[in-house]
């Protein structure tokens, strides 16, 4: 008799308990998101012209269960001529330490305006690509990426 | 530091006009500045931070690279060959330090 009563206040506690950790674990997802770094470089990079959300072929994981490896790709529907090509490709992220991740410089040698890379992503955010081409005109796309370990240290 | 190897794959041989890719990855690792070693001690940056593609001497893919870039940064870009020549890989990072390679590749 007294055994079952005992563990009928531990399970009691045992509850208690797991509602008071719930609880103070989602406080800080509840807790609104910093000024977006990458979009406020953006607005720096484009000196506040800002960007045309455009169709571009952005390849990334949806799920990164290592964030320390992060596969990016991406290709651009360009005829990549003297007169018509792509100039500069920036990847951004918007929740790493600093927003910037790559910039690529491309020529019309290239044929083609694709590259691939790997990147670190410290957690679940947004990544950014921003492209400006040879006169002036900048697009820009978006993709979230999902980080289960996150991956720039500290 | 010789440790430090890049390594690129070039197709040797290839047909005008054709588009080629170019996968470059140099082993380096990438210290972001905020990694801590094992005595707690804060590792200092020390990265590549541009990487340039040249063919016959002329400009053809240039890169900056960041701390969040991944350690043995991987460079995957495309290259439209219109005739037979090489190309020269350069990597330069934090300390001023240049890693470079050269491949030839011919086109017929």
């Amino acid at each position: 008799m007294k055994l079952k009563k005992l563990r009928k206040i531990s399970r009691r506690n045992a509850l208690q308990l797991i509602a008071a950790f719930t609880g103070t674990a989602m406080l800080p997802s509840m807790s609104f998101s910093q000024p977006n770094k990458a979009l406020d470089r953006i607005n720096e990079i484009t000196k506040g012209l800002g960007a045309t959300e455009s169709d571009i072929y952005l390849d990334l994981p949806e799920i990164a269960e290592n964030g320390n490896q992060v596969k990016v790709s991406f290709e651009m529907d360009s005829p990549m001529t003297e007169s018509d090509h792509v100039k500069t490709v920036y990847i951004l992220a918007d929740g790493n330490p600093s927003p910037n991740v790559a910039k690529f410089y491309f020529t019309p040698e290239m044929g083609s305006c694709s590259a691939t890379t790997r990147m670190r992503l410290s957690k679940t955010q947004n990544v950014y690509l921003l492209a400006e081409n040879n006169n002036g005109q900048f697009l820009m796309t978006n993709a979230k990426v999902k980080v289960t370990i996150g991956g720039c240290g500290g | 530091m010789s440790s430090i190897k890049p390594r690129v794959k070039v197709p040797k041989e290839v047909s005008i006009d054709e588009i080629v890719e170019i996968k470059t990855l140099i082993r380096h690792p990438m210290h972001s500045g905020r990694m801590k070693d094992a005595d707690g001690q804060t590792i200092p940056r020390q990265i590549i931070n541009f990487f340039s593609a040249k063919f016959n001497g002329k400009d053809v893919f240039k890169m900056d690279l960041e701390p969040s870039i991944s350690t043995n940064p991987y460079i995957v870009f495309q290259y439209k060959a219109k005739e037979s020549g090489t190309f020269d890989f350069e990597w330069i990072d934090d300390s001023g330090e240049k890693y470079s390679i050269s491949k030839k590749m011919a086109v017929s």
